[in-house]
């Protein structure tokens, strides 16, 4: 008796969760469809007179194509680099015994608990004024290259590659280097795959950073650009903004509904410590 | 050791012996120098570089102007700093201890394959965390309104008055918490279910065989077991909440009243819009400082009540 009552009780509370985290995405859709007018009347859960005027002026007014370009390709340059960086630190750190190796490790690990927002008012100054990289892609892509998430994270995953593999190809005669290339990385795909995935989506939803340091409108990213949106107190344009929002989610969503396993893999092993 | 010092005083070909370990070792240490170069680079000389700057009144351009530890002093008594701080402490209170909750008792029922279909539910609550925090302030801003937003005619049917969601001082702190459970809870679920996977099933199985029933297993055994992840995240927790910016800065400009403005809000209008970059870099400080000493306390607190000593 207890169990026939339970289950429903419990697909109830988890099918109305679901639809709780749901209900955003398909506002947002919805409301991207409609006259501005018609999101402040508020009466409809659907468009009343669906429209695309909308994704008209983002893409004809607001140039999104640049922006959803210029944010793909900072998140692809980003994420490449710091995934070989990563690999390959990760790599030493499995594989290698060398003087200074756990205090290495440990002052790494101590530099993960540092936010961003320590070091952002010097950075700024050091991207104005030494490295005059203000309105340039280099500081999203270069200082977070190689972190130490990401070292820890291809460390764990390459732990379990083995030792005599590695030794096998030493014999051959192959160069470290080579045998990273040649052996190392091939075997540790699924890991790289995840640790893309984490990287490509917190450089494509990153705000903070781009919004100090990108000012010109063809420089800006997506999130900065709904930014620039928004307009004076009580004239944000939400009509358009409702559309560049379904723009900005979109790409996630496919992404991580087509790999969404091996990024719930990288999440979990990144918080179980070896 | 005697033969190494000759070598070391040259009276050999062969290298020092520190340079021959650097040369043996020269693939691990050339493999990972690329995080410490950048390490050194971009956070430990700009954390040192931000001690000289917190010492200076600066507008960011031109000459600087040497103050000493006036700014530290003006910090001790900046009320609208030390505002955005409690700030955070609340928001923290008003969110993370229901989210964790939720993310147990969630992972737990999933991971009990009580309910079928375990993937779906799992990908339908984790799906916000993708989301750009940009958009979904924004979606979140319209559904919040007091007039016209969905949430509020919802309530209208059900005979609600309209609420403030973003209008008065807590409603905005609990629109903001709600807005984090919404965007952090697949997360923290997913965290949990990994914690939970290498919990043995049998341990739970046992305990119910032994008469316990499934809430008391969830109390006895599960909750104890997850220690170590329940404190892992809610540490992360508390690092997000007081590392909180676009949140605050999309869903409610710092507002009203400057309710939800955080401590990376306030060094961020420091910088850029009052371009005070001394000032800032003392508040960033200041901030880390707290920060850390938080996370301490909060390791501390929690080891010293773990039930198995």
């Amino acid at each position: 008796m207890r169990i026939t009552l339970d289950k429903p009780i419990a697909y109830t509370a988890i099918i109305a969760l679901s639809l709780v985290m749901l209900f955003p995405f398909t506002w947002m859709l919805s409301s991207s469809l409609k006259p501005f007018s018609e999101i402040f009347a508020g009466n409809s859960f659907l468009p009343e007179q669906p429209t695309l005027a909308n994704y008209q002026s983002l893409f004809e007014q607001n140039n999104a194509v640049l922006k959803l370009w210029n944010s793909f390709y900072i998140a692809a340059a980003a994420t490449a680099i710091s995934v070989f960086l990563c690999a390959l630190g990760g790599y030493a750190f499995a594989k290698f015994r060398f003087p200074g190796r756990g205090l290495l490790f440990s002052l790494m690990l101590a530099s993960m608990a540092l936010p961003f927002a320590v070091v952002m008012v010097p950075l700024f100054v050091m991207m104005r004024n030494v490295f005059h990289w203000i309105d340039t892609p280099w500081p999203l892509i270069i200082p977070g290259a190689a972190n130490a998430f990401g070292i820890f994270f291809m460390r764990q995953y390459m732990l379990s590659v083995p030792d005599e593999m590695l030794d096998a190809a030493r014999v051959d005669g192959a160069s470290e280097f080579r045998i990273f290339w040649r052996i190392v990385l091939p075997t540790s795909v699924p890991g790289l795959i995840s640790l893309s995935i984490i990287f490509f989506m917190s450089s494509w939803n990153n705000f903070l950073w781009p919004l100090a340091i990108l000012h010109s409108d063809s420089m800006q990213t997506v999130p900065v650009m709904l930014n620039s949106l928004q307009g004076p107190p009580g004239r944000t344009a939400f009509d358009v903004l409702m559309a560049g929002s379904v723009v900005s989610v979109l790409p996630m969503l496919v992404i991580f509904l087509i790999l969404q396993r091996r990024l719930v893999a990288g999440i979990t092993s990144g918080a179980i410590k070896g | 050791m005697i033969r190494d010092i000759s070598q070391d005083l040259g009276f050999t070909r062969t290298r020092p012996r520190w340079r021959r370990e650097l040369w043996r070792h020269r693939w691990p240490l050339l493999f990972i120098s690329p995080f410490f170069v950048l390490f050194a680079v971009f956070n430990v000389y700009p954390i040192g570089f931000s001690f000289w700057l917190s010492l200076h009144d600066w507008p960011g351009l031109g000459p600087m102007d040497f103050v000493g530890l006036t700014n530290y002093a003006e910090l001790g008594r900046d009320s609208i700093f030390w505002s955005s701080m409690l700030n955070a402490l609340i928001l923290f209170f008003i969110y993370v201890p229901l989210m964790t909750f939720l993310a147990v008792v969630i992972a737990a029922v999933l991971n009990s394959r009580f309910l079928k279909l375990q993937g779906l539910w799992r990908t339908l609550i984790f799906v916000p965390n993708i989301t750009s925090m940009v958009a979904a302030g924004y979606t979140f801003r319209l559904i919040l309104d007091k007039d016209s937003g969905a949430l509020n005619h919802a309530l209208a049917i059900l005979h609600v008055s309209a609420v403030p969601w973003l209008d008065d001082v807590w409603w905005a702190r609990i629109s903001l918490g709600l807005l984090m459970i919404w965007a952090w809870l697949g997360y923290n679920t997913v965290l949990m279910l990994g914690g939970l996977q290498t919990i043995p099933p049998e341990l739970v199985e046992a305990a119910k065989v032994d008469g316990a029933t499934a809430i008391q297993a969830f109390w006895r055994i599960t909750v104890p077991l997850l220690r170590p992840m329940i404190l892992f995240a809610v540490t992360i927790s508390i690092i997000g909440t007081f590392s909180m910016f676009t949140e605050p800065y999309i869903l409610t400009r710092g507002g009203p009243i400057r309710a939800t403005e955080t401590p990376v809000f306030q060094i961020f209008n420091t910088t850029f819009q009052d371009l005070r970059f001394g000032y800032a870099a003392a508040e960033s400080y200041v901030y880390f400082a707290i920060i850390v000493a938080i996370t301490l306390f909060q390791f501390w607190g929690l080891s010293r009540r773990d039930p198995v000593n």
